[in-house]
């Protein structure tokens, strides 16, 4: 029995990387609103958030698996706080640190509409920590960490996810991005030359700009609070 | 659709929250509804576009326009019954979180 | 939270009332702008009948809102009113307090009459403030202008004993900043640009109160309704468009539109007409010569056009919806004979795409791109593609964003393709009517859709 859980434990955890991965890598081209290979943008996020799921449930067995076999040794303490575990504890810790953000970023994600955009955004900044954390707590801490196979699948993982956020950082990543910063633009009436307009002129129209050129930056404004006397 | 049935109605997802209002109850099932674009957030991502090609087009910047819908509508479109679980799908989507369905004002 | 305190000046007992200003000349009837001249030339504000009554009031003398919406006053109000008794009225807590504003801000460049109207008579329209904070129950006041007309509206608090309650919000000097939820955003301290509203502002504004924002004009007309009553105030006026308006006379000097809004001291002439005034007679009264004009821009820059020939309408709303124009906020800017009614607009879009919040993407990617394909037909640009763009950029944003900038815009190039459709034709053959037919203009080469995008 504790055999069946043993392997269970590495068996859900190798998983639950490889699931890992490709929930970065989906989560990449669903920010980048994209379709993918046919798949129209709503099923790209939906997949995403899928194999997240799916992540996030061998994650949970991978925790409760090991929980259960004696010979890992794992307490409830360990597996929410970290780096307090017998057996390797940083490495061990990184996996408990791993299963606390996972824990953070499922939650925020299901009540995305109640937590709000800005904690749900800052939190899922935190799967590209999750990840690597994941990675080194696998290599570190797992039996067969560092095995050749294992190694080559880690370095697979490691390629895509490389190359994700080397594509995320790139300039034209998003399809059709609109840059925007909301800002009170300051009158600057002289800033906006007239079109070239004489009432007598006739040959060619002096050459104007066909943008608005750009204006000073501005002072934000803040309501002056001034009682009488 | 049948991407989207893996998330529907089983315990461990949530449905989608679709609706919003003054008290959170949203159209009644099998009424027309609004949905309201909040043109702050919306960033052309085009989700709402493919759940609904019948009701919104993509203009040449990626956000959504109301097909055949009055001026008035643009921002708040009319959703007629048989498209409101779509809108709905659309709401819960919407990667901007820009999208809101509420019953059809009073005339 | 406190309610407004009573003036210490004793109310009226409802005999003799001070006698009613004549004629026209109503809202600059005190000699200057000191509280011992406003009070000689309107005797004292009385908060007595603040309330039911004074909506009553107001919503028989047709009273509506001198911003620009033309959205009635007395309904206003009572919306206001209402909501806040639904809260719990004055015993309600300090969140679930109404608040009013009046909106000073006159974001428009070719308008001055709010800065006049401060300048001129501040006592009134804090009168008419607090008039209005007392009707609807608020427990704040705050009156939000440009930076130069603070100290004015600070000193004539000064002079009050009243006004207390009274804050003063700056506002930006932008083009938006006088729109209703630029105003809340900036009383609520996060900077001045519109945000997506669901709910009416009388029902949720500032903090989620009940908020009623008023042009510091209307907010004048309501206090002399409370003074001098419904039959004084429709004694002038036309029965649909009763009393008076203020009007921002401009142009007529040959110059373009942002060079005569960039006029140190502001644009043109301000004055005070009636519903009744014909264009004709309000350009005149401004000292332009009617015979030099080609057409006039009313409603500011998200107005229409009109041409000379319409110049005897009545500066009515019925009379002027048929050209797409309103009297709004009653601004005029006359385009003189010799010039072009495309490179106006053309230069009025630019400043317009400049101002955008930059919040909304149909706005900040399409009026750019409007203004751009605009002004290359207002240069000489003969591409025959031209014109049609224009209209279909215009139709694009119009009714896609958070506020009505797109909306405003585009309503501004709608009507200058109708009124200068003989211009376009012109422009695409190389030619331009400005000044009368002359040598063709050499065109630019022509381009294709989709280049420079």
């Amino acid at each position: 029995m504790t055999e069946a859980l043993w392997a269970l434990g590495r068996g859900t955890g190798v998983a639950a990387l490889v699931l890992f991965t490709a929930a970065v890598v989906l989560g990449v081209v669903t920010r980048s609103g994209r379709p993918l290979a046919g798949l129209p943008r709503f099923s790209v996020t939906l997949v995403h958030r899928n194999v997240s799921l799916f992540a996030t449930a061998f994650l949970l067995v991978h925790v409760v698996a090991l929980l259960f076999d004696p010979f890992a040794q794992l307490t409830l303490l360990d597996i929410v706080v970290p780096f307090f575990g017998d057996f390797r504890p940083f490495w061990q810790g990184l996996g408990t640190l791993a299963l606390d953000l996972t824990i953070a970023i499922a939650l925020t994600g299901m009540l995305r509409r109640h937590v709000g955009r800005r904690v749900f955004r800052a939190v899922h900044w935190g799967t590209y920590l999750l990840w690597p954390v994941a990675l080194a707590h696998a290599i570190g801490n797992g039996t067969n960490g560092t095995d050749a196979w294992f190694l080559a699948l880690a370095g697979l993982c490691t390629v895509a996810v490389v190359a994700s956020v080397a594509w995320r950082l790139s300039t034209r990543f998003v399809q059709l991005g609109t840059r925007r910063r909301p800002r009170a633009t300051p009158r600057d009436l002289g800033s906006v030359p007239p079109t070239g307009w004489t009432p007598t002129q006739r040959t060619p129209w002096a050459d104007t700009p066909t943008t608005p050129p750009a204006v000073a930056r501005p002072v934000p404004s803040r309501p002056v609070e001034r009682l009488p006397r | 659709m049948s991407a989207l049935d893996l998330g529907r109605g089983t315990p461990s997802s949530p449905r989608p929250v679709g609706a919003a209002g003054s008290g959170r109850s949203g159209p009644v099932r099998g009424a027309a509804a609004s949905m309201h674009v909040d043109w702050t957030l919306c960033d052309g991502r085009g989700l709402c576009t493919e759940l609904l090609p019948e009701l919104l087009e993509r203009d040449e910047w990626g956000h959504p326009v109301a097909v055949g819908q009055p001026p008035a509508s643009r921002s708040d479109v009319t959703v007629p019954p048989e498209l409101v679980d779509a809108a709905r799908d659309a709401v819960a989507l919407c990667p901007r979180a820009a999208l809101r369905l509420r019953p059809l004002p009073l005339p | 939270m406190t309610t407004l305190a009573p003036p210490p000046v004793p109310s009226s007992t409802g005999g003799t009332r001070h006698p009613a200003p004549n004629g026209v000349r109503r809202l600059f009837a005190a000699a200057d702008p000191s509280l011992a001249a406003h009070l000689a030339a309107f005797g004292p504000l009385t908060l007595d009948h603040a309330g039911p009554d004074l909506i009553a009031e107001l919503q028989g003398a047709g009273l509506d809102g001198r911003g620009g919406a033309h959205f009635a006053t007395w309904r206003k109000l009572a919306a206001a009113r209402a909501e806040q008794q639904g809260r719990g009225g004055p015993a309600a807590r300090g969140r679930h307090r109404a608040v009013v504003v009046g909106n000073g801000a006159e974001g428009e460049p070719l308008s001055r009459k709010d800065a006049t109207l401060l300048d001129r008579a501040p006592h009134l329209v804090l009168d008419g403030l607090l008039l209005a904070a007392a009707t609807v129950g608020a427990s704040r006041a705050v009156l939000y202008t440009t930076p130069r007309l603070l100290p004015v509206v600070e000193a004539a608090l000064r002079e009050r004993g009243d006004a207390s309650d009274v804050t003063l919000v700056e506002a930006p000097d932008t083009f938006l900043s006088g729109e209703a939820s630029s105003v809340v955003a900036a009383v609520e301290g996060r900077p001045a640009v519109p945000s997506d509203r669901i709910a009416r502002l009388t029902t949720s504004g500032v903090g989620g109160r009940p908020t009623l924002v008023q042009n510091v004009e209307t907010l004048a007309q309501l206090a002399l309704v409370a003074r001098f009553g419904v039959a004084w105030f429709r004694s002038v006026g036309a029965p649909a468009e009763p009393g008076t308006r203020l009007v921002t006379v401009s142009g007529g000097d040959g110059r373009s539109p942002m060079a005569t809004a960039a006029t140190p001291g502001g644009a043109g002439r301000v004055l005070e007409v009636t519903g009744t005034m014909s264009l004709r007679r309000i350009v005149e009264a401004a000292g332009v010569d009617p015979t030099r004009l080609r057409a006039v821009l009313v409603g500011g820059f998200h107005g229409a056009w009109l041409p000379v020939g319409a110049l005897d309408l009545p500066f009515t709303r019925e009379a002027l919806h048929p050209w797409g124009a309103s009297p709004g906020a009653g601004v005029v800017w006359a385009l003189t004979a010799d010039g072009c009614g495309l490179a106006a607009a053309a230069e009025i879009t630019t400043y317009l795409a400049g101002q955008s919040a930059r919040q909304c993407g149909p706005c900040l990617n399409g009026l750019p791109r409007l203004a751009d394909v605009l002004g290359r037909l207002a240069r000489g640009d003969r591409a025959t593609w031209l014109p049609g763009e224009v209209t279909r950029l215009a139709g694009l944003v119009t009714g896609r964003g958070s506020c009505h900038h797109p909306d405003g815009t585009a309503r501004l190039v709608f009507s200058t393709l109708q009124a200068f459709a003989d211009d376009v034709r012109h422009h695409l053959e190389g030619r331009c009517l400005a000044g009368g037919p002359g040598p063709s203009v050499p065109s630019a080469t022509p381009t294709r859709p989709g280049e420079g995008r």
